[in-house]
This record gives C-alpha cells, structure tokens and sequence, in this order.
C-alpha cells in the first residue's frame, strides 16, 4: 500500500514550482493547442517577448472547465472557443469586450461581435485525391446525385464541431430540403467518427473516396508534405464559415496584462504566423500572410454562415433530421 | 472473529475508495446539476443498442473463446508460450490503433476485400452493427481466452489423468470436468466483456456507420458537450450503474460455487484430445484466432516501424512519462485489488465493488473529482495523482476477474491446512497467497500496466497542458495532419505496451512455483 502513496507523493514534489516576479498570464485552450504541432508555443513566445509575463495555457475543455468554475476561475482569457458555444459563453456573463476594431478583420462574413474575436479562419468542404478520384462532385447537388459507390466520411455533429458545422452547412443550402439532402447523402456516409482526426486518416489511407474538413486542409499537404493530390471540392451553394475565438475574463486579476493580451491577436506577429501554425486563414490577412500554397488556394465564391442566436435555433432540429436520416 | 474482521479492513478500504470514486463523483455531478434530469428519445434508443451489442460481443467472444483456450491447453508446440502472449495483445491495443489496423484488414481498401474482389466476389463491409461487433470480439476474445485458459489450468491434472484411466470421451471430460469449470469462469468473463462493450465509445462511433450505433457512454458525452445538460448526463450515467449492476447479479447467480479439488501440482496430462478429428479441430481452432487476432496487428507494425525514426524528440520524452504513470498505476492496481480478491469469494460485497468502475463513465468520474477537488485545491496540481487513481481503478475490475477464480481455489484447498499450520498474516501471504497467486497476479499487472499505457488522459478536466503522454502525443499528432508520424505513434505505444505487458506477464510466470 505504501509504495504507491510514495510515488504520488513524489509526483507532487517534483512538480516544478515556478516562483518567478513576472506576472503570470493564464489562458485556456483546446488540447490540440499546446502541442508542438499545434498554435500554442509560437503564441506563447510571441506574447512572452513583449510581455515582460509567463503565459501559460491550461490544456482541455475550455467552456465545460469555466462552467463548472464559474467566478473563480484561474482564468484571465480563453482561446480557440467555437461559434457554436458562443451563446452559451455569452450568457454566464463572465466575459468582458475585447476592445479591438473588428473592421480591420479579413473575414468573407461581416463580424460585429464586441465580446469574442476570431483569430483565425476556414470553410467546411470535402476533400479528394485528384489522381484517385476521376469525376468529383461540382456541386453540392451533384454530390447528393453521386453514385452511391461514391464513400464519405464524416464527423458527429454530438461530438465534433466540424461534424456540426456539416448540419448547418446543409441546412444553410436546403433549408427545408434538408431532410430529403440527408436522405440522399446518407448512402453515401461509410461512416460517422467521433472527431475530425479518425475521418481524416480513413481519408489518407484510401478507405474513402472524400472526407468533411476544410478548405484549406490542401494547403498542408502542399506545403508541409509537397503534394498537391489533395484537393478541396469547392461548391457554388457556398460552404460553411468556421472561425476560431478569443475573449478575455471579467475576472481577470491582471486586467492591463490581459487586454494586451488580445491587443496581440490581431497583431501582425500573431496573425503572421497562424497561416501554418494552425492550417487556416488568419484572421486578418496581408501582404506576406499566406505563404505561397496558400494563396493559390481556390476560394468558394460564397460562404455561408449563421449567427450565433440562429445556429442555436437550429442545432437541435437539424440534429434530430440528421439522426432521422440514418434511422433506417 | 476479530481477527477475521482485521483481515477484512483492507479490503474494505479499497471497496470505500472505489465507491468514493464511482458513486461519490456521480453524486457530486448530481448535486451541481441539480438532480436527475429526464431522458429523451434517442437515449433510449442508444440505450438499448448498446444493452444488445454488449450482451452479443460478450456471448459471441466466450463462446469462440472455448475451443481456442481448450486447443492451447491440449496442445504442445514450439513456440505455444509467445503465440499465448501474442494472442493477448488485441484487449490491450489502444483503441485508434485497433480500429486502424482492423480497417486495414476488412476495410474497403482492406486485403479480405482486394481478394474476394480478385476473385469476382462481391465487397463485404465492416462498417455497421456487425463491425462494432466484430471489433468488441476483436478486443475481448483474448480476454475471455486467457480467463479460460486458467480455468483449464487450474484443473488438477490427476483428474484428467483419472479421466483418462477411466476411459473418459471427450463428452465426457466436458460433462465431469470441463463443463463445471467453464460454469465457473464463463460468467465473470461474460459479464467484464459486456461491461467492456457496454461503455465503449470510439469503436461503436467509428465502425458502426452512423447514428445508430449510438452507445449510453456517447450519450453521456452529448449531454454534457451538445447539450450542457449535466442532469441528463448524471441520469444516464445512473442508468449505466444500474445495468452494470444488474449484470453482476445475473452473473453471480449463474456462477457454479467452487468445490475442493486441490492437486499436486502435476504437469498437464499428456495425450489429451488424441486423434484426428480432435487434432483437427485444435489447430484450426488456433489457426482461426491466430489469423483474426495477429493479422491486424502485424498491419499496423508493417505501417509504423520504417517511420519510428522520424519521430520527434518529444514524442520520446512522453514515452517516459506514459511508462511511470504505468508503473505507479500497476502497484496501486495491485494493492488495491489483492485484498478485494481474497475477500470475494467470501464476501461477495468485494466482488461487487471491484466491479463498481467498469459502470463508470470516463467523463463523469473526471468532472465529479474535479467538482469535488475543486473547492480545496487547484486541479491542474493534481493532474498525475488523479491519473494513477484513475488508472488503478480503471484496470482493478480485471485485476479482480482474473484473481477472483484462483483465489478461491486458493482458499478452498489451502485454508484448513494454513489454518491447522497457524498460517496468518504476513507469512501466510508471503508464502502461500502471493506463489500461488504469482501467475494471476502477474496476468493482472501486466492488463494494468498496459491499460494506463492505452489510457487517452481520462482526465482532462485536470490536465495542465504540459505533461503529455504517448496517447495524447498519438491524438495530437492525428490532430494536426501527421498521420504517418501518427502510425509511428500508434507502433511504438503498441509495442511498449505489449511489452509491458509480456514482461508482467512472465514475472508472474517465473514466480510461479507450480
């Protein structure tokens, strides 16, 4: 019994204590975020070298973490929240405007919101391998029309974002056809996985012959892997908008610090650098900002996109079409 | 009598840790939310899939499990020791790595398909119900064997060699004494494989198509993520309580009790399942599970090991903190589950609160501890603490499965002669409980190790966003288009935790002075 308490207890006293004059600065992000791979370390040695601060970011669920520790939460700003969450964010009242000018955003959608900023940008699409997919849907319709043999993988709007923003995307094109769209499309469905990642590897290994992700998923494999079989099909019904969002807390106990904080999002040192860090368009984009593959990329000539009172309104019974849908 | 309550106390700790664990953080997730919310719709219909699908896999993996587990036993050749092993090695495979693999093998690009179409055959699909199900067998038939293959083991063999004078046909061995050992071990392993596949996630969401292979543990995670209904998510993860508790009572009800019939340690008889149609039936028997088992894993090998090298230097620094969080989970599983298991066959309260973690959701464990740590201290400074407990409890109803059958054999045959030799205390565990439990006992370190290995941060309400274990380093790496780097990942996690486990496994072995 005793040898296990030790090992605890020597867990504990081996975590480093940071006993440093800077100001701390803590904020929450998504797990991807704090990877090598991921945002996370750029932005922290961005911020850190004009900050005179330690940034630190805690790791996990950001919205169901600050519910469950309401006003006194450690937190002084969150990132990489969603826009299907922002309602309920908005709504515990723990966030303060963030004080930026939303005019000079590069957005393909008008962005008023005082409270959440989006640092970063993208369209839902279905990806292809062009040397594997000879005929690839023109078109939202034409993609309903495919063959069934044709496979996709898609995510579960109940756990994956891009999984929800499918359902709005859908109902954004077919409106009250979503119904008889999803009838269509399910055949078509290989299977639903519960986050991006699985339905993307099914994708890379050839089990499927398209896959949900996003427009700008092409850009990786051209510029980190040299490859450009990968394309986005880009549709004229348009395509779902996705942003990622930053806001900062009421309850900050350093407030200078944390407004200078999201003074940095849309600075060109943050916004130069998302392009690769994180695989999407930075919020605000110029000269320089997207590197070569990037800017080539094709760009749907609409985008669709719900505000967040109407995409409430409608999560729940387009998910109750969509279950209908694969009932039978 | 007081010293028998004593000896009780240990196990009695545990029992209180577990239900702190399990009814204590469902109970503080009801307690935020406010009581118990009402069900709708489409969590009955989960329920009920999930209440089917887990009651097939677990009948399907112990009906398959008996001919393979009575082949290894019967049978010797070269080699039989690592096939053992190896065939273990699926129940311990991290969950993306086994879905990867099995897609590799049955999926549309998969070999089973590329030659049933070179053939003119048409496609068959492992995307559906069926698939779920087959990937739960996939995972649990090593389970069930290898609690089969103890069962036979621990039959004396001056009984089969008594069958044998007597001329006994394989009927009837089955009849006289396998029929009621499998009457004894059958239950326990059905009931942990349906417990298993009752709280699945990842498997039945990617493999079953769609929806419709919506389980209880994905309704759960709806309830908190989609909907922010805590009450319903407490309800739910009331419901699953309930079923899992359900099903040990139907399992304890139909579980032979043990009789006396210690041996002298003789090896296994000779000659069993002499001639041709017996011969016959083994080695297809192994054949079979070899190929359904070990084929998907050599895939994901093939596909992993040239990439090894081009892994980052931080995967290889989670790599060491995967493998401490394993070690500490391991002895904490153990000294938890040792006193649990000497008590069950006696008190069968021990039983049921080792069993008591399988009924647990993942995600209201994690949110109810943090409620409950919450008011005292800053979670993230908890985050490895919280793991190893989280882990130990996680592994211990395995632990408990597997130690359950041989520890009341143990006592059955050994407790009046301890008891006339004055046996108590440390002395009799040193040199009684802990040899003759050395092969179990290493079994069980081994599944524990490899579960905390597996284990996908169940934690993540307290992670701190440093600390990063090879599972998480595997899902982050997916996460961020490194899908080659990933299958390197997924290789070397699977490797390192078969390793492992191989290792535990045959300490356990060794120590066995049978």
């Amino acid at each position: 019994m005793r040898k296990p308490l030790m090992l605890a207890g020597l867990v504990i006293a081996a975590t480093p204590v940071v006993a440093e004059d800077k100001p701390q600065l803590t904020v929450y992000a998504p797990d991807y975020f704090t990877s090598e791979w991921g945002p996370g370390p750029k932005i922290e040695e961005g911020f850190e070298a004009i900050c005179n601060c330690d940034l630190k970011f805690v790791a996990g669920d950001v919205l169901p973490r600050l519910l469950l520790e309401g006003e006194r939460t450690e937190a002084d700003a969150v990132i990489g929240l969603n826009t299907d969450v922002t309602a309920r964010a908005r709504a515990t009242g723990m966030f303060a405007p963030h004080g930026q000018d939303t005019s000079a955003l590069s957005l393909p959608i008008a962005w008023e919101d005082d409270t959440f900023l989006p640092f970063n940008w993208g369209e839902t699409a279905f990806i292809y391998d062009k040397t594997k997919l000879e005929n690839p849907p023109a078109s939202f319709e034409d993609l309903l029309n495919a063959s069934d043999d044709l496979k996709i993988a898609i995510q579960d709007p109940r756990s994956s974002i891009s999984g929800l923003a499918l359902l709005l995307w859908v109902k954004g094109v077919y409106g009250d056809q979503a119904p008889e769209a999803w009838a269509k499309l399910a055949p078509k469905v290989l299977t639903v996985t519960p986050g991006w990642s699985e339905s993307y590897g099914l994708f890379t290994d050839g089990e499927v012959d398209m896959v949900l992700s996003y427009t700008t998923s092409p850009a990786y494999h051209i510029i980190a892997e040299e490859d450009d079989t990968k394309v986005a099909a880009i549709f004229p019904e348009g395509h779902y908008f996705m942003t990622e969002l930053v806001a900062q807390l009421k309850t900050t106990d350093t407030p200078e610090l944390t407004q200078s904080f999201m003074d940095y999002i849309l600075s060109d040192g943050f916004q130069s650098m998302i392009a690769t860090a994180n695989w999407s368009y930075p919020a605000v984009i110029k000269e320089g900002f997207l590197p070569e593959g990037f800017a080539a990329l094709p760009r749907p000539a609409k985008t669709i996109f719900y505000t967040e009172d109407e995409a409430e309104a409608l999560r729940q019974p387009a998910l109750d079409e969509w279950l209908a849908a694969f009932a039978n | 009598m007081a010293r028998g309550l004593r000896q009780l106390i240990p196990a009695a700790l545990s029992a209180a840790l577990l239900a702190a664990l399990v009814l204590g953080t469902l109970g503080a997730v009801t307690i935020r939310a406010g009581g118990f919310g009402a069900l709708r719709g489409p969590d009955l219909s989960a329920l009920w899939f999930t209440v089917w699908q887990a009651a097939l896999s677990a009948a399907l993996s112990c009906a398959l499990a008996v001919p393979v587990a009575r082949a290894l036993y019967r049978r010797r050749f070269m080699g039989r020791g690592l096939l053992i092993s190896l065939l273990g090695a699926p129940f311990i495979l991290p969950t993306i790595a086994a879905v990867m693999g099995l897609i590799a093998v049955f999926g549309r690009r998969g070999f089973v398909n590329e030659a049933l179409g070179a053939v003119g055959l048409p496609e068959v699909t492992i995307y559906g119900a069926h698939g779920v199900i087959a990937a739960h067998v996939f995972f649990n038939l090593p389970l069930a064997t290898r609690m089969l293959l103890h069962g036979w083991q621990a039959i004396p063999s001056e009984r089969f060699r008594l069958a044998q004078s007597l001329g006994f046909g394989p009927a009837q061995m089955l009849r006289h004494l396998e029929g009621p050992m499998l009457r004894r071990v059958l239950p326990g392993a059905a009931l942990a494989i349906f417990l298993v596949c009752l709280t699945s996630f990842a498997i039945a969401l990617t493999l079953g198509g769609g929806p419709r292979a919506t389980t209880v543990e994905l309704a759960i995670y709806q309830a908190f993520r989609f909907d922010f209904d805590m009450s319903r998510a407490a309800s739910l993860a009331l419901v699953q309580v309930g079923l899992c508790l359900g099903a040990l009572v139907v399992s304890l009800l139909v579980t032979l009790p043990s009789s006396s019939e210690a041996g002298l340690d003789r090896p296994p008889v000779a000659g069993l399942g002499a001639g041709l149609v017996l011969r016959a039936q083994d080695t297809l028997a192994i054949a079979a599970a070899s190929a359904f088992l070990l084929i998907p894993i050599a895939t994901i090998l093939m596909r992993g090991i040239p990439t090894l090298g081009a892994l980052p230097g931080s995967v290889w620094s989670a790599v060491g903190t995967s493998l401490w969080i394993a070690g500490g989970s391991t002895l904490l599983t153990l000294a938890l589950a040792l006193p649990l298991a000497l008590a069950a066959p006696r008190h069968r309260w021990a039983e049921a609160a080792a069993m008591l973690p399988l009924t647990a959701s993942a995600l209201v464990m994690g949110t109810g501890l943090f409620l409950i740590a919450r008011p005292f201290v800053n979670p993230t400074s908890l985050a490895l603490p919280v793991t190893l407990i989280a882990n130990a409890a996680l592994s211990l109803p395995f632990a408990v499965r597997i130690l359950i059958p041989e520890a009341r054999q143990l006592q059955a045959d050994y407790d009046r002669l301890a008891a006339s030799l004055g046996l108590t205390g440390v002395a009799r565990l040193r040199l009684l409980t802990l040899p003759r439990l050395a092969r179990p006992l290493g079994f069980a370190a081994g599944l524990s190790a490899a579960f905390s290995m597996g284990d996908l941060g169940v934690i993540t309400l307290f992670s701190d966003g440093e600390t990063q274990t090879l599972p998480l380093a595997l899902f982050q790496l997916m996460g961020s288009y490194r899908l080659d780097q990933a299958a390197g990942a997924a290789t070397l996690l699977m490797v390192l935790t078969f390793a492992l486990f191989w290792a535990c496994d045959r300490i356990g072995h060794h120590a066995d002075p049978r």
